[in-house]
């Protein structure tokens, strides 16, 4: 036998479902660890665009319990439009079924092979079916499915069906166990926190081994969804073309002008022309040579942007702030959404924010959050165009220091929404690098980077003004003591250098001669009103000054002197007691007080 | 000086220090020190005592800051301590001073080097040496072999040395404070420092201290005060030439400048630390290639260093841009210990030799 007969023998086809059983990572699959989030993740998605598709506010319950041993069992429940019966199966068990497939529009599933992945991958490890429940409105009851993936005909198979009642009127839920460890619980809690962040309309709360976590909506806004488009000329490849071709019965310039976004007649007749084609030949007729011509054509011919208003959904400057607001604690934050752009023929649209200081790490390096239409990049930062158009900035000119990533308590958001987001595999992690979606990135960045500039040397400004004041305050005094003491003199009064370098209210107390000292001197070159509160064990019965007003008894009194100081003028009042508890002044800028305690001190 | 006349200038002067802050206080000044800008850009050539020394640049430091005004209060304290060790007639270490600021709360150092600093400053200010504030250093262990003898003064009684036939095969080692020193005479037509302890070693197991009648010193790498103040005394009042023999890269050639023309830290004492008649040995650029000897290439940190010694102006000769410039075209360094490669006795034998008579010392 010829060696290609006994080949032939071993040729055969391979299905969808068995090609991702032996490449697992391509979906997300490559560790039990990172199962959890990959399938958290697309049960996330799906129920997000699903709620955004029927205008709903959603609502996800996520719980995640040990079965037994290295057996997790995941939970993800929505408030959604529910699913038909009928599409059940093949939604959960056929790898590449989905709805949005062929349509031109934002939406962060596409495929439709990540949660049938996860039930592939249950099947793998566990060979337990999924479980479905899935209702469509009050007036159907719910069903129950339990769903496995034959393999070999990457079909659905249906174990179990059956009606059940259930407490949502509308919504979906699915109950799905694998092998798995909770190693990456942490970044679990993370990638959900992202997901809020960008998914301010949402509220998600989340359950792992009895522990509960709520990540809380903020606003009430309902996601307008965004509208399929028309592929733009520019943006497409030869088989589609063919395809659309063959299935209309139109003359070709109408087929251009209804198959395509932003062509109107007379680019229609432009393209034909270039084509060398009839304007009025039917365009199923269109084969060979003369296809390659009209692509040729088409994507020679000047045609403006596709509409990237209708099919994108940017999150919006107010509600990134809003979000990264909710979740994280910073002294600055600041958002841009820049105009939407094209990158082969797909429009998108990049959206950026900056957040600084507040409890954000002060070392090491920035936070870096990646989201393609909405969805938290949780792996593969170094691969990805985001992280390379951040790391090629200079920082160092905003203020920022720089190692490769950014330094210090920085948080840098970056969300890139498009008709089509160039991944670089299937897993989604990162996006490959685009030009125009780098240079999108880095203006928008740049832009936030001089924001964030002003505010950083203003709080600079305000910082050296305290330093000075601290320095002149705290430290002069005690320079002051241990050069009386070398030189062997008496300890020199520093409050002419106070007045001198100051623009503050200087508030004092220390103890002087058994006595409690309490001053103040006013340096901010204008006159001041203000009361002085003293809350402590000490009633200042016999103060040199007299106070407005005492009150309390026991051990606590509050007493309250009123002074009124032309600038560069000093007050004091003197009276017995422990020096201890709180002084404070009101009715002053604070910005323009000084407090210094030394009342308790020897 | 003698040791009274010593202490009682080391006090004025560090108590007119504090004498100075308490007027500014009183006059409603905020308190300040002048000191010279201690960077490369700030080094001038001294052509009376010829070697670098700091320029005019001054930079003020006013307690205007937190910062700042931290500074001067270690300073204070600092001086507060060594006005009581100077009265009680006590010493310390560097590394003792730093220890003993840990009760002085605000004022406490956070690490070695903010004291040694501080040190240096209180130096430049009042024109002395730490040693008369009765500071040293650690012992850093470096060594001197060869045909001289000394006398040294220890809390043990006068103790006179021949730093070879008194000594072990490691050599004499030269104490942190150098003024207890007195070089009575020798027999040496040279001094050479050496970089590195192997090729210490093999000098010392060759036996070229004798047949070339040679001290050899032991630098440690960057060497320490007291080892540029003995070669400077040395070379001073025998007047036996320094030669310097070190490795064949970027930081090796700024080892040969501190004992030649004066470090960038100590430019302030550089009259008395260098010995700017002290010449380089090698190896040289050109050794590598004439010698053909083994060798690594450049890392981006040497090319870096050597571009900075290009513009460094104790490097501003034709005969080290020739060098340095020849080094990067190679993109090549080679140790010392690289002549091993022709044999133990290559570098006693034929090297030095070479080298020191084509350049006159021999």
């Amino acid at each position: 036998m010829a060696l290609a007969d006994e080949l032939a023998r071993q040729q055969r086809s391979i299905s969808v479902a068995e090609f991702f059983e032996r490449n697992k990572h391509l979906l997300g699959f490559d560790s039990p660890t990172r199962g959890v989030i990959t399938t958290v993740k697309e049960a996330v998605d799906n129920a997000l665009d699903a709620c955004e598709e029927a205008c709903i506010l959603p609502d996800l319950f996520i719980a995640i319990s040990r079965v037994r041993d290295d057996i997790f069992r995941i939970t993800v429940e929505d408030n959604g439009p529910g699913i038909v019966p009928a599409q059940v199966p093949y939604v959960f068990g056929k790898l590449l079924y989905g709805s949005r497939f062929h349509q031109i529009r934002q939406s962060r599933g596409q495929q439709g092979i990540g949660i049938s992945a996860a039930v592939l991958y249950a099947q793998l490890t566990t060979g337990t079916p999924t479980v479905v429940v899935s209702r469509t409105s009050p007036d159907t009851p719910a069903h129950r499915f339990q769903i496995q993936i034959a393999i070999m005909a990457n079909e659905p198979e249906v174990v179990g069906h059956e009606e059940v009642p259930w407490d949502r009127t509308h919504g979906t839920r699915i109950e799905i166990q694998f092998r798995s460890s909770l190693t990456a619980r942490k970044r679990l809690l993370e990638y959900l926190k992202y997901t809020s962040v960008v998914n301010p309309h949402a509220r998600i709360s989340l359950v792992i081994e009895d522990e509960p976590f709520l990540f809380e909506r903020v606003s009430d806004e309902v996601i307008e969804p965004p509208k399929a488009i028309q592929p733009h000329p520019h943006g497409i490849e030869l088989g589609q073309l063919k395809r659309m071709a063959a299935s209309v019965p139109l003359p070709l310039d109408e087929f251009l002008v209804q198959g395509f976004s932003r062509v109107g007649k007379k680019t229609a007749t432009d393209i034909c022309e270039r084509a060398g084609l009839s304007p009025s030949n039917p365009a199923s007729g269109i084969i060979g040579d003369d296809l390659t011509r009209l692509l040729a054509a088409m994507q020679a011919v000047k045609v403006p942007a596709p509409p990237a208003g209708l099919c994108l959904s940017p999150i919006g400057e107010a509600l990134i702030v809003q979000g990264l607001e909710k979740e994280f604690q910073m002294d600055f934050v600041r958002a841009r959404t820049r105009p939407g752009s094209v990158s082969n023929g797909h429009p998108f649209m990049v959206e950026a924010a900056i957040g600084y200081g507040g409890r954000l790490n002060p070392e090491g390096n920035a936070v870096l959050i990646r989201f393609a239409n909405r969805v938290p990049l949780m792996y593969q930062q170094g691969a990805c165009a985001i992280t390379q158009a951040v790391t090629s900035m200079n920082w160092r000119s905003y203020g920022i220091s720089q190692q490769g990533l950014p330094i210090g308590p920085l948080l840098v958001l970056v969300h890139v929404a498009s008709t089509s987001v160039p991944f670089t595999s299937e897993s989604k992690d990162a996006i490959a690098d685009i030009p125009e979606i780098a240079r999108e990135v880095t203006l928008a960045l740049q832009d936030l980077g001089r924001d964030l500039k002003t505010f950083l040397s203003r709080r600079d400004r305000t910082r050296l003004q305290d330093d000075r004041a601290r320095a002149v305050c705290a430290i002069l005094p005690e320079i002051a003591t241990k050069v009386a003491e070398i030189t062997e003199r008496p300890v020199p009064d520093i409050t002419p250098i106070e007045g001198r370098i100051m623009k503050y209210l200087i508030l004092k107390r220390k103890r002087l001669g058994g006595k409690v000292l309490i001053e103040a001197a006013n340096h901010m070159g204008q006159s001041g009103t203000f009361m002085i509160y003293l809350i402590s064990a000490d009633s200042a019965g016999d103060a040199s000054t007299p106070p407005v007003l005492v009150t309390g008894s026991g051990g606590e009194y509050t007493v309250v002197w009123q002074v009124a100081l032309e600038p560069g003028m000093r007050w004091e009042t003197r009276f017995s007691g422990s020096g201890c508890g709180g002084l404070e002044i009101r009715g002053v800028d604070p910005g323009k007080v000084m407090v210094v305690d030394e009342g308790g001190e020897g | 000086m003698a040791k009274a006349d010593l202490d009682a200038s080391a006090l004025t002067r560090l108590l007119g220090i504090a004498g100075k802050w308490y007027d500014q206080i009183v006059a409603g000044e905020v308190p300040s020190i002048v000191l010279p800008t201690r960077t490369k850009r700030n080094i001038e050539y001294d052509d009376t005592t010829e070697v670098w020394k700091y320029g005019d640049r001054e930079s003020i430091r006013t307690a205007g800051t937190a910062k700042s005004a931290l500074h001067l209060l270690r300073m204070a304290f600092v001086i507060g301590f060594l006005k009581q060790q100077i009265n009680e007639n006590r010493s310390s270490t560097l590394r003792e001073l730093y220890y003993i600021s840990e009760g002085w709360r605000r004022a406490k150092f956070g690490a070695q080097d903010e004291s040694n600093l501080l040190i240096e400053d209180l130096e430049i200010l009042t024109d002395l040496q730490r040693e008369a504030f009765h500071l040293r250093p650690e012992e850093d262990g470096a060594t001197i072999f060869g045909p001289i003898r000394i006398r040294e003064s220890t809390r043990r009684g006068v103790r006179e040395i021949h730093c070879r036939d008194d000594v072990g095969e490691a050599g004499y080692q030269i104490p942190t404070n150098t003024e207890n020193l007195d070089l009575l005479d020798h027999d040496a037509r040279m001094v050479v420092a050496v970089e590195t302890g192997g090729m210490y070693a093999r000098l010392i197991e060759n036996g070229f201290d004798e047949e070339y009648s040679a001290v050899l010193v032991h630098l440690k790498g960057q060497p320490a005060r007291s080892t540029r103040r003995l070669l400077h005394r040395i070379n001073d009042q025998f007047q036996v030439p320094i030669v310097v023999f070190t490795d064949g890269d970027p930081w090796s050639y700024r080892i040969f400048a501190s004992v030649a023309y004066g470090a960038i830290k100590s430019a302030h004492i550089s009259e008395i630390l260098a010995t700017p008649r002290a010449q380089f040995v090698g190896v040289q650029p050109s050794d590598i290639r004439d010698y053909d000897l083994p060798s690594d290439h450049l890392t981006e940190r040497d090319v870096a260093a050597l571009n900075a010694e290009l513009a460094d102006p104790r490097f501003a000769s034709e005969y080290w841009h020739d060098q340095i410039k020849l080094q990067l075209q190679m993109n090549l360094k080679s140790e010392q210990q690289a002549f091993a490669a022709r044999g133990l006795d290559f570098v006693t034998r034929e090297y030095l030799p070479a080298r020191l008579s084509a350049m006159g010392v021999i």
